[in-house]
């Protein structure tokens, strides 16, 4: 019986070839996945810590309008890149990231290091109309966010009981007082506290390389 | 040969499907024509929410993947499964129900993302209410499909079917793996996945939906349209087996390769350049298999619209197979990566070959289906040079934005200074952009002008009725499907 004969019964027999695929398909995630799951766990860097309420909802709303279509959280390791944007990216930084914003596409400039590079009111003043400080800019406008409360629909001590439950070491205590900490903030005042959070781990011994 | 009847096919349900698809196209191009105006001229959002590049660029890959593209898989794979298999669909309506739930589907997907419901994920951003649709209706998928090759009167599976069959296997694993998340509210969840785990599996996810969707699945298509069309058996039966579980077996581990110089273990960026680069075989394999069988009817390409788009199909599916393992190589990738380039890349596979194959399939199917001739030849004329001007020209600008970017970001100076800074390198793409809004809009006319010709086509008729015939022999089925 050569090979063709052989795959003859499978092309012959629809559950063999369900399972074929199935098999076949499944040794290459299997293989790259697992291991991370497993065995490399990765901890975070000495100052990731998980976000504050409001940074949390900040984010949420960096999710919402869709800003990682454009705008990448992931310094590479060249050098080029280095000098533009600060040390590369550490795994660790990641770990409270659910789910990561490492972005495919540069529309407009990485920002995982963005934190204090500019003002609170710098950003304000970008968010709502991004051409009042940079002329050539084609990123939208983002009126609406200061309109809104961030924490409108009264959910942030939920989003932080889902991620405690995920594993973020958020106290009791801390998401008891979360919709008090946010009272009275714009979705304009969460995303600025988002941006500047996102700043290097100084603590990291960047020679490593990031992994 | 004396034909007894056994029945008829269910091709009423292929006919809408085919208008769902055509439907989708439409908004989903005229959407990606709009984001793309939005790069030039950022004001037209007009402080909508709605209208906003972020809500409206996902709604634009949502409505052209899911919508036109899975719609125009679901059509073609009930088609082709009864016709290879010689019996009616096991339970059309179970078939009738993926249909419309599907189009029910997409259709909220499309409103929650312009509200602001999105996972974060690319190509995976719908909410988990509405990912427990899309896996209820694709079980269904997978029932019918199979159940009507279970039930089928012809021994061998033929080749078609293993990747419509990949496709709804794989893409099912994929979307439940990659969804896995703690709901919060309705709109609301967090990825089961953190970090750099959550890369890896977004990619594993991102990348073989390419693959299994966007690549397998349209493969089905090419596997039973194109004999069929050219009206010769595939050139080689062992070349497709063997181009089958190669395309299987490696594609799933080339994921990584959208991660390179990420925060992800080394071994795993490498292993994923490495079958990135085997990949191009079977990718391949199956390209040399499918034009070698329409070289048995050459004078068919001068005259049959059809197969003209789905030979041109054919060669923006090879260069974009190929071009894809140079962008894995990681030093190629240094240049490549956060690019325009990727865009370029995505999109002469997107329009070059999965709208073209789908395009050429449509103009077999709706004359057949209706049981009528094409309205007009001359309009298909104009839409294929459409197709082909926009898919260059688009590919063109974006191949011209993203080698500049990526050269002009790592540019350095004598003394180890950047030599651009990045807002001046954006503010000078552009004309890029300008040439990308009009590449979309040339092919977006095409492809109105592709649907106003199946309108005049099928205005006032029905789906015709097609008996099936009776069970022949099977080394007859391997040749003339």
């Amino acid at each position: 019986m050569n090979a063709i004969d052989i795959h003859r019964k499978l092309e012959e027999n629809a559950g063999l070839l369900i399972f074929g695929i199935l098999f076949v398909s499944a040794i290459g995630g299997l293989v790259q996945i697992l291991p991370s799951i497993f065995q490399e766990t990765v901890e975070p860097t000495a100052d990731t810590r998980p976000y504050t309420a409001a940074e949390l909802l900040g984010r949420d709303i960096y999710i919402r309008e869709g800003c990682s279509t454009c705008h990448s959280q992931q310094v590479r390791p060249l050098l080029a890149e280095v000098i533009r944007y600060e040390a590369p990216a550490h795994a660790g930084e990641s770990v409270y990231d659910r789910p990561f914003l490492w972005g495919s596409k540069r529309t407009g400039p990485d920002l995982s290091r963005v934190g204090e590079k500019y003002t609170d009111e710098w950003q304000r003043i970008h968010l709502i109309d991004p051409r009042a400080v940079v002329p050539k800019s084609i990123m939208p406008a983002y009126p609406w966010l200061e309109r809104r409360k961030a924490n409108a629909r009264n959910d942030v001590h939920l989003r932080m009981k889902a991620l405690q439950r995920l594993g973020h070491p958020y106290s009791d205590e801390e998401i008891a007082r979360a919709a008090d900490d946010v009272a009275g903030m714009t979705e304009l005042d969460a995303i600025v506290a988002y941006l500047q959070s996102l700043k290097i781990d100084t603590s990291v011994d960047q020679s490593e390389g990031g992994h | 040969m004396k034909i007894l009847s056994s029945g008829t096919y269910s091709d009423r349900l292929v006919s809408y499907s085919v208008i769902f698809s055509l439907i989708w196209s439409i908004l989903g191009m005229a959407a990606g024509v709009y984001v793309a105006l939005e790069l030039v001229i950022p004001t037209i959002d007009f402080g909508q929410e709605w209208l906003s590049y972020g809500r409206l660029r996902t709604l634009h890959t949502n409505a052209v993947i899911f919508g036109f593209g899975v719609t125009a898989l679901m059509g073609t794979a009930f088609y082709s499964v009864q016709r290879t298999c010689h019996v009616e669909l096991f339970s059309p309506r179970l078939a009738w129900f993926c249909i419309i739930a599907w189009q029910f589907t997409v259709l909220l997907g499309g409103l929650s993302l312009l509200a602001g419901w999105n996972a974060g994920k690319e190509y995976a951003e719908l909410e988990w209410p509405i990912d427990i649709l899309i896996a209820v209706i694709w079980v269904c998928f997978g029932i019918v499909f199979f159940g009507t090759i279970a039930k089928r009167k012809v021994k061998p599976i033929y080749v078609s079917n293993w990747f419509y069959g990949a496709l709804i296997i794989v893409i099912a694993m994929l979307h439940i793996v990659n969804s896995l998340a703690i709901p919060v509210t309705i709109s609301k969840s967090y990825s089961l996945f953190a970090g750099a785990q959550d890369a890896v599996v977004q990619w594993w996810y991102g990348h073989n939906a390419v693959g299994f969707l966007l690549t397998g699945g349209f493969l089905g298509m090419l596997y039973y349209f194109l004999p069929k069309q050219a009206d010769r058996p595939i050139w080689s039966y062992r070349l497709s087996i063997i181009a089958f579980w190669a395309f299987t077996y490696s594609y799933i581990w080339a994921g990584p390769h959208h991660l390179h110089y990420n925060a992800i273990p080394d071994w795993v960026q490498t292993l994923g350049m490495v079958m990135s680069i085997i990949l191009l075989a079977p990718s391949w394999a199956t390209m040399v298999n499918a034009v070698m069988t329409v070289s048995g009817a050459p004078q068919k390409l001068k005259t049959d619209h059809s197969l003209k788009f789905i030979v041109l199909a054919l060669a923006f599916y090879g260069l974009a197979t190929f071009e894809g393992p140079m962008m894995a190589i990681k030093s190629v990738n240094a240049v490549s990566h956060f690019t325009d380039w990727t865009i370029g890349h995505v999109h002469s596979g997107a329009l070059g070959w999965n709208a073209l194959i789908t395009f050429g399939t449509f103009y077999f199917l709706v004359p057949r289906l209706f049981n009528t001739q094409l309205y007009s030849k001359r309009l298909a004329d104009i839409h294929f040079w459409l197709a082909i001007s926009g898919t260059m020209l688009y590919i063109l600008a974006m191949w011209g934005a993203g080698i500049s970017q990526g050269l002009l970001w790592l540019s350095l100076g004598d003394l180890g200074e950047l030599s651009y800074g990045f807002r001046e390198i954006m503010a000078s793409m552009q004309p890029y952009y300008i040439l990308r809004v009009i590449a979309g809009l040339v092919f977006l006319s095409g492809a109105v002008v592709m649907i106003y010709n199946f309108f005049r086509t099928i205005a006032g008729r029905k789906t015709a009725t097609v008996q099936i015939p009776a069970p022949s022999t099977a080394s007859e089925q391997q040749v003339t499907v």
